[in-house]
């Protein structure tokens, strides 16, 4: 970036990793390493998506910079200031200026509350408003998310899943918050309502300057909303690109597999898979030096010992990889025709 | 306007809607709640009767249940004593129906306390990890007696009394409702709407007062009937084995152990308590069903 405006969201090495207890005495026998030092800044306005395979690290990375849990490692930075080491009650106002929307709509709702003590929550805790205004502040969320005002004395059984996670962005949106994690927010829903919430979202953005950290496993969502990736795997970032750089030229074998295994709906094209074997390895003892190693089609001896860092490889992308270049085609894997029966 | 004036001629008048469509079941409030929740309705009106019969138990033709008449022994079932004496000569239907107070009474005040003091350390041991070990382990100890032995072992240690039977009872069941409740504030801990919450500025108390505490009332109460029932039956027991309330108090255990020795010959003072018993135990379970299935919101809309 050449513009000297500060990054609304800066991470900086964070590291999570939860202690695992066993044994008569419960003492801790080792860690799950769920997020390993990762990096990565978001603008203002802007869209940056995390996306990986599930048990990646994806979602905790969401929730440690909403400091849900502690943090064990590393740099949280809100509009240049430093949020990681805060204790919770300091960090508390700064919650206004980032909210969170998660994968279930259903559980993400509190089954006795009416919509409106549920958006008026945010609202009540930083003192915004009361009273009738109250009412007027809830009603305009209700009308921003695209549901009717009258809803606000209805209870969250009654919507439908598609309904209550617009519900659940209109509570997001009720402080008047810069950013948003979005976390899986569309996984739990229909194709059809997926894209109804993910356009809603891109419309907030455009309406409101939103800064959105959207987590997802799901490519073709991200394609159409992001603005910049990264790519996770195990706990760390193998590849960070703008939107078209990684779509077009993907640099990582990882990402290469993993957009290779997006479905085309067009059954004429004829694309070769790259089919990745095994199991993605355990977060409690991840593979020594490049921890895609043991899945990738193009290891050399240097990846098994060498943990490759995060480095610009050109066009402004940063990739994980000891190739400078990686191989166009797999060896070995012949190209398919999908579904062309 | 009226149907009656459109012009008729040559045409059938089209029925009228009244007619077409079935009659509309027209409910009472109260009929819709009874359609709705039959195990609460039949539940609760028969535990309301049974609080109206100890309530008013001196006006429903009883005579002082303590009053020994020595002379009228063992009598039978007649319209005078309708449902006989005991071996003493005392009307058992007074006995019986005096003895609802005692049973009621210990039921609802263990229902009450176990719930409240179960609450309490339910809470402060889903949220404070350090005092979780502790107590729950205490809480172990005590689950792991017979809480109808833990009861006799405490009526032991006291003198007969029924505030004595209640604390014995309660302190047997406090255990049961603080690890429901622990259990219900664990999983609530980890729900997406309380991180949610969390994540949207919401203080620690307000998350516990708004989030925390309403969800889990509902199985409170429903274990609490179900709480207020066993200790119906456990104050039987107790009073049965002579560990209970003081034989002098007319309670449905006390009268069935003093008819115990005549069971053979006289069943029916055995009988009428234990069927009091049974019938009272069941119309408190009842509520407790109906009130699980009620207290669900997402089952509120059901039609």
């Amino acid at each position: 970036m050449s513009t000297t405006t500060q990054p609304l969201l800066e991470v900086k090495g964070l590291k999570k990793h939860f202690p695992i207890h066993g044994g008569i005495l419960g003492g801790r026998t080792g860690y799950v390493y769920a997020v390993d030092g990762i990096s990565f800044s978001i603008n203002r306005g802007e869209t940056l998506s995390l996306v990986g395979e599930s048990g990646c690290g994806k979602s905790t990375v969401g929730k440690a910079v909403l400091r849900l849990y502690p943090i064990t490692a590393g740099e949280v930075r809100l509009d240049g200031n430093r949020i990681d080491n805060l204790s919770q009650s300091d960090l508390r106002p700064l919650r206004q200026r980032m909210q969170v929307v998660f994968q279930d709509p259903f559980s993400s709702l509190n089954p006795r509350q009416k919509l409106r003590d549920i958006i008026a929550e945010p609202i009540i805790n930083f003192g915004l408003a009361s009273g009738s205004e109250l009412d007027d502040r809830v009603g305009d969320l209700l009308d921003r998310v695209r549901l009717p005002r009258d809803a606000m004395y209805r209870y969250p059984h009654e919507f439908s899943g598609g309904q209550r996670q617009r519900i659940a962005i209109a509570r997001a949106l009720a402080p008047g918050s810069d950013l948003i994690i979005c976390d899986e927010a569309v996984s739990a829903l229909d194709v059809s309502v997926k894209a109804q919430i993910v356009n809603l979202l891109s419309d907030l953005q455009d309406e409101l300057g939103l800064t959105l950290l959207f987590i997802s496993h799901d490519l073709a969502i991200v394609e159409h909303l992001t603005h910049r990736v990264a790519v996770m795997y195990l706990g760390k970032i193998v590849e960070l690109a703008d939107r078209t750089t990684l779509f077009g030229t993907p640099h990582h074998p990882y990402t290469r597999a993993l957009l290779s295994a997006v479905p085309v709906p067009d059954p004429t094209v004829k694309r070769q898979r790259i089919i990745l074997h095994g199991d993605v390895p355990s977060p409690i003892n991840p593979p020594s030096g490049c921890r895609f190693h043991t899945r990738c089609p193009f290891v050399f001896d240097r990846c098994k010992v060498e943990e490759p860092v995060l480095r610009d490889v050109g066009l402004g992308r940063m990739s994980a990889c000891h190739l400078d270049v990686v191989p166009d085609t797999v060896p070995n894997q012949p190209v398919v025709a999908e579904a062309a029966a | 306007m009226s149907t009656t004036t459109l012009p008729t001629d040559g045409f059938t008048p089209a029925p009228e809607l009244a007619d077409v469509l079935p009659p509309r079941k027209e409910r009472s409030r109260l009929g819709m709640f009874i359609h709705r929740h039959p195990t609460i309705a039949v539940g609760g009106f028969m535990v309301i009767m049974f609080i109206l019969m100890a309530i008013f138990a001196p006006l429903l033709g009883t005579v002082d249940p303590t009053a020994l008449a020595p002379a009228k022994r063992t009598r039978a079932p007649s319209e005078i004593y309708w449902f006989g004496t005991d071996m003493l000569g005392r009307d058992v239907y007074s006995r019986v129906i005096y003895g609802s107070r005692i049973s009621l009474i210990i039921g609802f005040a263990v229902a009450f306390l176990s719930a409240v003091i179960g609450l309490f350390i339910g809470l402060i041991s889903g949220f404070i990890r350090s005092v979780d070990a502790v107590v729950m382990r205490i809480m172990d100890g005590i689950m792991s007696i017979p809480s109808i032995l833990l009861a006799i072992a405490m009526m032991a240690l006291t003198r007969a009394s029924v505030e004595n039977v209640i604390i014995a009872i309660t302190i047997a069941d406090v255990p049961r409702v603080s690890r429901l409740v622990r259990g219900v504030v664990l999983t609530l801990r980890e729900q997406p709407y309380v991180e949610a919450a969390i994540a949207s500025g919401t203080r620690m108390p307000t998350i516990i007062l708004k989030h925390i505490l309403p969800n889990t009332f509902a199985p409170v109460l429903v274990l609490a009937t179900f709480l207020c029932a066993s200790a119906m039956i456990a104050e039987a027991t107790l009073s049965f084995i002579g560990a209970g309330t003081p034989p002098i108090v007319p309670s449905w255990g006390n009268i069935m152990a003093e008819g115990r020795a005549l069971w053979q010959v006289k069943p029916y003072i055995v009988f009428f308590p234990a069927l009091f018993l049974s019938i009272t135990v069941l119309s408190v379970n009842l509520l407790g069903d109906g009130m699980r299935d009620a207290l669900d919101p997402r089952m509120a809309k059901r039609i």
